[in-house]
C-alpha cells in the first residue's frame, strides 16, 4: 500500500512514443532522485503521472497506496496526495497566492467545512518565514512577475502547504542561487518522512548533497536505465551520459 | 374590473402567459396612436405629449445603424412588440411552474423569497412598500426627490423639464429617440445642494411591473456639491418576457457634485437589450459608471460622460460577459469640452464559447483645450476556442498639452495555466472559476462590497455551464 509503483508505462504524444515501459517504485519514508539528459522523458513522466490530458498513456500502471492514478483527472489525483512541482510554473493573473493556496485546501475539504482564516494564515506565514518568501508575497498574483528563483520557491510553498503524500519536484533547483538552493533544500528535508515519498528531478548533484536520496536514477529514452545510490550521482557528474550510452551497450 | 383577456407575450418562451386589463394595454406596434395612448393612461402635461410625439417622428425617420452595428439589430420586428404594458397586470405563472434550474438559481444566489417571485415572473409586484416608505421619509427630510418619470415631470416639471432630454436628445439615436417616444418607468432624482447621501439610492426599493419595463427613463440631478450613488438592476437573472429593452439614463452633475451610478444586469438569452446613457459634468464635479453585463442576445451600451465644466472627472468601469449566443457591445464615450478635464475608462470582457464581446470607444479631447487626460484599459479573455472580441477604439485628441494612454489586451484562458491550478487539486470549473475571478478582480474591488460578492457568485455559477 505505501508506494507510488509505475509498471510498464508507455505513454505518447502526437504519435510520438516518450516513456517506453518506465518501471520505477518509489516507497514512503524515501527520496529518490531522477537524473538523465534533456529530452529524456523526465518532465513528461511528471507530467503523466499528474493526469496531464494532452498525453496519451499507452499501456502500464501507476498505482498510488494501491489505487490506479492512470486515467484520472489531474484534480482528483492531486487531491489523492500527489504534488507536482513544475519544472516551469504557470502565472495565474489577479489571483493572490493567499487565495490560491487556500481554494486548493478548501477543495480538499468537504463540502459543509471551511478553512478556519486564523489558523490558515498562521499556517502560511509559518511556511513563509521558512522558506524566506516575504509576506507581501502573499497578496502578489500567483508567478506573475516572479523571478525564476521566487517561482521555484512558491512552488515549494505550495507543497508544504498542502502536505502531499507523494512529491516530485521537476528541477526545482534549476535558476536558484546558492542560498535560495539551501532554502529550498531545507524545506524539502523538513517534509522528509515516514509517511512520505519524494522524487526529485535534477540535472545537477550539486542538489543531492543538501537532500541526500535513498536512490539514484538514470532516465534515458523513455525509461530507467541505472539505478544505484547516493554516489551514482557523482559518478554521472563525473563520466557524463556518454558513460550510461556504453554502459548500455555494453 | 374589465374582462381579461390571454395573450402570449412571447411565443419562444411560450410558458410565460399573462392576463392583462386591456384597459391599460396599448396593442401591438408602433403608431401614434399608441404614444397619445401611453401619454393619456399616464395624464402627461401636453409639452410631454409633444415630446413623445415628436421623438416618434423622429424614430421613423432614422435607419438602424446597421452600418457600423450588428446585423442581428435587423431581427427586431418593432411591429410586433407591445410598447406599453398595464400596471398591476396578473401573470397566470405560479411558483410550481418556474423551472428547477431556475429555482436552483434563486437558492444558491440567495435571492430573498419575496423577490424570487417577482423575477421568476409569478408576481408582478415586489413589495417593497416598507423599505421605501421607511427611506422616502429620510429623503424628504433633505430635500431629495426619488420618484417615478412620470411623476417626476408631472409633479417637478421647474425641476426636470430643464435637463429632460437635453443631456441626450431623442434625436441621438434611434433607440434613444423610440424611448422617448415610449419611455415608462425608471426613477427621476433630485439631490439638493450639498446634500451628501451615505446610502446608495436603489431602482429596487421601487420594483414593480413597469419600474423593470422595456423602456425605462431615468434622470438623476445632483445639485452643487451634491453625492449620490445609484444602483439598478441585480445579479438574479431576470427571466424576460419582453425581447426589447431599450432605456434611456441622463446624468447631470452640477458643480463639485458626485455622482456614481452603477448597473449590474443578467438578462436572459432572448433580450436584445440597447441603452443610451450619458451624463454632462459640470465644473469639478464626478461622475463613474459602473456597468456589469451578462446575459442577454445583443447588448449595445457605451455609457458616456460630456467633460463640460473646467476639472471635471468622468469614469467608466465596465465588465462584459458573453456565453454561446450572446453578444456584448459595449465600451464607453468620454468627450472633453473644458480644459483640465479627466476621464478614465477600465473595460473588461469575457467571452465563453460562441459568445462574442466588442469593446467600442470614443474619446474626444479637441486642439484649443489643455491639460486634459485620459486613460483607457481594455482587456479580454477568451474561454474556448470559438469565442470572438474585437475592439473598435476611436480616440482623437488634439492640442499639445493633452495626453491619452491606451492599453489593449487579449488573452486566452490557457489550458497549461488550467492544468496547473488542477493540479493544486482545483476541479477544471473552479480553475476556470478563479482565473476568470482573476481576471476582473482589480476591478470588482471597485464596487460597492454587496454587489463585489454578488458578482463573483454570480460569474462562478455563469462559468459551471460552460466547462467540462
Ligand atoms: N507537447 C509535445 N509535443 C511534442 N513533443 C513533445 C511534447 N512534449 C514533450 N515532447 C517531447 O518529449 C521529449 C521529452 O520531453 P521532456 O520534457 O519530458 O524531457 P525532459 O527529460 O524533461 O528534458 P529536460 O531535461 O530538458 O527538462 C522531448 O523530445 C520533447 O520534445
Ligand atoms: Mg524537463
Amino acid at each position: 500500500m505505501n508506494y507510488l509503483e509505475i509498471k510498464d508505462l508507455r505513454a505518447q504524444i502526437e504519435d510520438k512514443e516518450i516513456l517506453r515501459g518506465l518501471n520505477l517504485t518509489i516507497p514512503k519514508g524515501e527520496v529518490h532522485a531522477i537524473m538523465g539528459p534533456n529530452g529524456s522523458g523526465k518532465s513528461t513522466l511528471s507530467k503523466v503521472l499528474a493526469g496531464h490530458e494532452d498525453y496519451e498513456v499507452t499501456s502500464g500502471s501507476a498505482i498510488l497506496d494501491g489505487e490506479e492514478i492512470l486515467g484520472m483527472k489531474p484534480d482528483a489525483i492531486s487531491r489523492l496526495g500527489l504534488f507536482l512541482a513544475f519544472q516551469y510554473p504557470l502565472e495565474v493573473p489577479g489571483v493572490s497566492i493567499a487565495n490560491f493556496i487556500r481554494a486548493a485546501l478548501q477543495g480538499r475539504l468537504a463540502e459543509n467545512e471551511t478553512i478556519d482564516a486564523v489558523g490558515y494564515y498562521k499556517d502560511l506565514y509559518g511556511c513563509m518565514d521558512e522558506l524566506g518568501i516575504d509576506r507581501k508575497f502573499t497578496s502578489r498574483s500567483v508567478n506573475e512577475g516572479f523571478s525564476g528563483g521566487e517561482k521555484k520557491r512558491c512552488e515549494i510553498l505550495q507543497m508544504a502547504m498542502l502536505k502531499p503524500k507523494y512529491c516530485i519536484l521537476d528541477e526545482t533547483d534549476s535558476g536558484l542561487d546558492i542560498d535560495a538552493l539551501k532554502i529550498v533544500a531545507k524545506g524539502v528535508n523538513q517534509m522528509r518522512n515516514p509517511d512520505r515519498g519524494i522524487l526529485v528531478i535534477t540535472h545537477y548533484q550539486r542538489l543531492l548533497e543538501y537532500i541526500i536520496p535513498d536512490k539514484v536514477h538514470v532516465m534515458w529514452e523513455g525509461g530507467i536505465a541505472l539505478t544505484g545510490g547516493k554516489e551514482l550521482a557523482l559518478e554521472l557528474e563525473a563520466k557524463g551520459y556518454d558513460w550510461v550510452r556504453e554502459e548500455l551497450v555494453a | 374590473m374589465i374582462q381579461p383577456t390571454q395573450i402570449d407575450i412571447d411565443r419562444d418562451k411560450g410558458n410565460f402567459r399573462y392576463e392583462t386589463d386591456y384597459q391599460y394595454d396599448a396593442g401591438v406596434g408602433l403608431r401614434e396612436e399608441v404614444v397619445q395612448y401611453i401619454s393619456e393612461v399616464k395624464g402627461e402635461d401636453e409639452w410631454v405629449r409633444d415630446y413623445r410625439l415628436k421623438a416618434l417622428k423622429t424614430f421613423y425617420r432614422k435607419p438602424m445603424p446597421t452600418h457600423w452595428a450588428t446585423k442581428d439589430l435587423e431581427n427586431i420586428h418593432f411591429d410586433k412588440i407591445r410598447y406599453y404594458l398595464a400596471k398591476g397586470q396578473k401573470p397566470s405563472r405560479t411558483w410550481e411552474d418556474v423551472p428547477d434550474d431556475v429555482k436552483e438559481t434563486f437558492e444558491r444566489l440567495g435571492i430573498p423569497e419575496q423577490e424570487r417571485k417577482f423575477l421568476a415572473g409569478v408576481e408582478a409586484q415586489f413589495d417593497s412598500e416598507a423599505a421605501y416608505s421607511r427611506m422616502k421619509v429620510e429623503l424628504e427630510k433633505e430635500g431629495v426627490i426619488f420618484v417615478g418619470s412620470s411623476d417626476g415631470l408631472k409633479d417637478h416639471p421647474e425641476i426636470f423639464r430643464k435637463w429632460f432630454g437635453k443631456v441626450i436628445p431623442a434625436s441621438d439615436n434611434k433607440f434613444s429617440a423610440l424611448n422617448s417616444a415610449v419611455f415608462s418607468g425608471g426613477s427621476f432624482i433630485y439631490v439638493p445642494p450639498g446634500v451628501k447621501l451615505a446610502q446608495p439610492l436603489q431602482a429596487y426599493f421601487r420594483i414593480n411591473a413597469e419600474n423593470f419595463g422595456q423602456f425605462e427613463r431615468t434622470l438623476i440631478i445632483a445639485d452643487e456639491g451634491a453625492e449620490l450613488t445609484y444602483m439598478e438592476g441585480c445579479t438574479a437573472p431576470k427571466f424576460e418576457t419582453a425581447t426589447l429593452h431599450s432605456a434611456v439614463v441622463e446624468l447631470v452633475a452640477m458643480r463639485g457634485a458626485k455622482i456614481q451610478y452603477i448597473t449590474v444586469q443578467n438578462w436572459s438569452n432572448n433580450v436584445f437589450n440597447l441603452v443610451t446613457k450619458r451624463a454632462m459634468a459640470h465644473e469639478e464635479s464626478e461622475v463613474r459608471w459602473i456597468d456589469c453585463n451578462i446575459g442577454s442576445r445583443l447588448t449595445m451600451k457605451y455609457p458616456g460622460v460630456i467633460l463640460k465644466g473646467r476639472k471635471a472627472r468622468g469614469e467608466v468601469l465596465s465588465i462584459a460577459l458573453a456565453n454561446d449566443g450572446q453578444h456584448q457591445d459595449t465600451g464607453a464615450k468620454m468627450v472633453h469640452a473644458a480644459d483640465e478635464t479627466t476621464s478614465n475608462i477600465i473595460a473588461k470582457s469575457i467571452s465563453i464559447g460562441k459568445g462574442r464581446s466588442s469593446y467600442r470607444g470614443l474619446v474626444q479631447i479637441p486642439g484649443h483645450l489643455s491639460n486634459c487626460r485620459n486613460n483607457t484599459e481594455c482587456d479580454a479573455l477568451l474561454i474556448n476556442a470559438n469565442s470572438r472580441t474585437d475592439t473598435y477604439p476611436a480616440i482623437t485628441v488634439r492640442g499639445n498639452g493633452n495626453a491619452v494612454q491606451h492599453e489593449a489586451s487579449v488573452s486566452k484562458l490557457n489550458a497549461e495555466q488550467i492544468f496547473y491550478m488542477r493540479q493544486r487539486g482545483l476541479t477544471e470549473a473552479e480553475a476556470v472559476s478563479l482565473s476568470v475571478n482573476g481576471f476582473v478582480n482589480d476591478l470588482i474591488r471597485e464596487f460597492p462590497m454587496e454587489y463585489s460578492v454578488e458578482l463573483k457568485r454570480l460569474i462562478d455559477m455563469e462559468m459551471e455551464g460552460s466547462v467540462g
